[in-house]
């Protein structure tokens, strides 16, 4: 390779950079959402590289549906206290009161398609014109589909049939008022992209991603996390196993994996040798059906 | 590790998707998970095989029709390299849609099914990836398994498609026999093509040259965004952050920033919160010069070695992408990267037929998906480079300040 050609870690990491800094320089009113889990963990940190030594131009909002990890919620108090930014906190818990929101029920009852509504209320709240996400297109088929421009109505809707094009690294961050943009920087990323970039960077991660011991519920063979937010049978196989996570959503809806990579490089190797996809082993809301993220993106989900 | 992006281009027919899913699947990038779904939708269809396209038709309605609507991105790694695919639609109806997948491009793969030869199709495939300037092309012949692997009918069409090339001005075009639903020639190479002496689809994007393919000589730098902490300690701070589109910076070059034509030194430059002596495309830094002067977004800073043209009027090609027809006279929002600028399309002098890649003068209507001349206005200079020679500074786009969406994009010539 030439003396001036990058490698693909860094093309990616300049390309992320480069959306962040146009979401900086077309909009108003930006935010970043985090959730704590390593994908916006990876954008803060390509974030504090894209405007460092200058404050972020826009402050990091959690959408916190209650059912949070413990550990996934104290790293983002640290995080954001440490790199001295605004964080935002809105709880999915408020709009269930406010506007009298039914909870789904059942065994696994996740809040995941209620965090769109307190999205909603927290953009319109601030006037935010454009929300930087952590999503990636090797996730989900509709993903794969997404423009890194993505814009949304005003009731926070994607058409996917009618994406505006979008050419070279030019982005057209135009809208009306009341629409809004989601913006994804790391949408050329892949999984194993993400860990060896958090390897390369020494990027620090809540400690469940790592193996650890976990008292879990077995149910068709994904293991849940006991939780106050799952109702138990009788019938239930509760085991203690070595675990890790890799995604973290709500521990309603997000599985561990059966693990004893204790350190990165373990991580790594186990992705790499894996036949199964990160939302396929851990993700209890994608088997809803075949198109549920496109469904869930329709009606301004994330 | 190196890193390609590449296009396919070519109907459901042509069997663009089954290829993807070959290359997936026999570089062992399809997961179990996503495979058990493809088992359980091809169920519904008749035949029972697994159909492989459906693992890139990502919307409902694209599955629901059998057709790919817009590109999806697709993702795989070979010990040698890093690879995007981007899958485009063949349909003319969605032309803008293989457009946004071709910009971003440096090889385009164009199937050509063995049966039919070069089709229209093709032929507009062909000139999208003309027009885009991709600097790679491989001609991918699919389905000899159809025509009994004949080097007659494969060698007819390399004849016929050179015409093409020629024509359209294509560059590196390279041509190869497969049968993507046997995965001949795909990852491996095939007994059953004995008389093609060539390398398998797989060797030849795991070994195109690609180093050549950014510009280090052209020197351009637009200003995204600048950092001013305007703190205690950093009350003097005043950095451009952008993204170096080609060429090389080093610490101490004599450099004009345009449009406005000032000059100035580079002070320093930083890339990832480090002062460097040297950065190149395409990296992301910031810049800080020597002089304290009115600098923002949109603004370019270029060498002095080598300039751009700088003018208010600009001759393109235009892909129009909207559904409401060109109206000459119209003003829209140009932008070329971080620029943007009120201008109007002055004239459309003339229009590319797809059939004949002849030129139509003085077109009546520019409807959706034509590709034509036009002369643009700016409201003020806009710094560019001709397209074919610099793709990175001569494309933009336009915008309807009404509606505020994409409607063209310009090759700037």
């Amino acid at each position: 390779m030439s003396a001036y050609r990058l490698d693909y870690l860094d093309q990616l990491e300049s390309e992320a950079i480069h959306i962040m800094r146009e979401v900086a320089g077309q909009f108003e009113k930006p935010a970043l959402l985090f959730s704590g889990g390593k994908d916006s963990i990876t954008l803060v940190h390509l974030a504090l590289k894209a405007f460092r030594p200058g404050k972020f131009p826009f402050p990091l909002v959690h959408i916190d549906t209650g059912h949070n990890f413990p550990e996934a919620l104290q790293f983002r108090d640290e995080l954001a206290a440490t790199i001295g930014e605004k964080l935002v906190v809105r709880k999915v818990e408020d709009t269930i009161k406010s506007r009298q929101l039914t909870e789904p029920k059942g065994k696994f009852a996740s809040r995941n398609a209620l965090q769109t509504y307190t999205l909603l209320d927290t953009i319109e709240e601030f006037g935010f014109d454009a929300c930087i996400g952590g999503a990636r297109r090797d996730e989900e088929k509709a993903r794969a589909k997404e423009r890194i421009f993505s814009v949304r109505d005003e009731f926070g809707q994607w058409n996917p049939k009618l994406q505006r094009p979008e050419l070279w690294n030019t982005y057209n961050g135009r809208i009306s008022k009341g629409e809004n943009v989601r913006v994804f920087p790391i949408s050329n990323w892949t999984e194993l992209d993400i860990w060896n970039y958090i390897k390369r960077e020494n990027i620090a991660l809540p400690s469940i991603y790592f193996a650890h011991e976990r008292t879990v519920l077995e149910h068709e063979g994904q293991l849940i996390a006991l939780s106050e937010f799952i109702q138990l049978d009788d019938t239930d196989s509760i085991v203690t196993k070595k675990v890790r996570y890799r995604t973290v959503g709500d521990m309603t809806c997000t599985a561990a994996v059966e693990s004893s990579a204790s350190g990165i490089d373990d991580i790594i190797r186990e992705i790499t040798a894996t036949k199964t996809s990160e939302r396929g082993e851990t993700r209890i809301d994608d088997k809803v059906s075949e198109a549920a993220m496109e469904d869930r993106k329709k009606n301004g989900y994330f | 590790m190196d890193l390609l992006r590449f296009i396919t281009a070519g109907s459901v027919d042509d069997g663009k998707s089954t290829l993807i899913g070959r290359l997936l699947f026999d570089s062992k990038s399809i997961m179990i998970d996503h495979l058990e779904a493809l088992e359980k939708q091809s169920k519904n269809k008749e035949d029972g095989e697994i159909d492989l396209a459906l693992l890139t038709d990502g919307l409902r309605a694209e599955r629901e029709q059998g057709i790919t609507i817009d590109v999806a991105y697709k993702y795989f790694a070979t010990p040698k390299r890093k690879f995007i695919i981007a899958d485009a639609p063949g349909h003319i109806q969605y032309t803008r849609n293989m457009v946004t997948g071709a910009s971003n491009s440096d090889l385009a793969i164009i199937l050509v099914d063995a049966r039919h030869g070069v089709v229209e199709q093709t032929r507009r495939h062909s000139i999208i990836t003309s027009l885009l300037n991709i600097p790679h092309v491989v001609v991918a012949i699919n389905k000899m398994d159809l025509v009994d692997f004949s080097q007659d009918v494969y060698n007819n069409i390399v004849i016929d498609y050179a015409e093409v090339a020629k024509k359209l001005g294509l560059k590196d075009v390279r041509y190869i026999p497969i049968s993507a639903l046997n995965g001949d020639n795909i990852v491996a190479k095939t007994a059953a093509l004995t008389w093609y002496e060539g390398p398998s689809l797989l060797d030849i994007l795991e070994t195109v040259e690609l180093a050549d393919d950014i510009d280090l000589e052209k020197a351009r730098f637009p200003v995204q965004y600048v950092i001013r902490p305007q703190t205690e300690e950093l009350h003097d701070y005043r950095g451009y952050a952008g993204k170096i589109n080609s060429g090389i910076y080093k610490k101490g070059d004599a450099v004009t920033i345009l449009p406005a034509g000032f000059s100035s030194t580079i002070k320093a430059i930083e890339h990832n919160g480090k002062e460097v002596d040297e950065a190149f495309a395409p990296q992301s830094v910031v810049i800080h010069l020597e002089d304290d002067i009115d600098i923002s977004r949109g603004d370019l800073i270029v060498k002095n070695d080598n300039r751009p043209k700088v003018s208010n009027e600009v001759e393109a090609l235009l892909c129009w992408m909207d559904h409401k027809a060109l109206v000459p006279g119209n003003k829209y929002l140009l932008q070329i990267n971080s620029k943007q600028v009120r201008s109007v399309v002055k004239e459309v002098s003339y229009k590319l037929d797809v059939h004949s890649l002849e030129q139509i003068a003085s077109p009546e209507t520019v409807a959706l998906n034509d590709i034509v001349k036009v002369t643009i206005k700016t409201a003020s200079p806009v710094a560019y480079d001709a397209y074919q020679e610099l793709r990175t500074n001569g494309g933009a786009i336009l915008i309807d300040e009404t509606s505020h969406v994409t409607v063209g994009a310009c090759m700037i010539q």
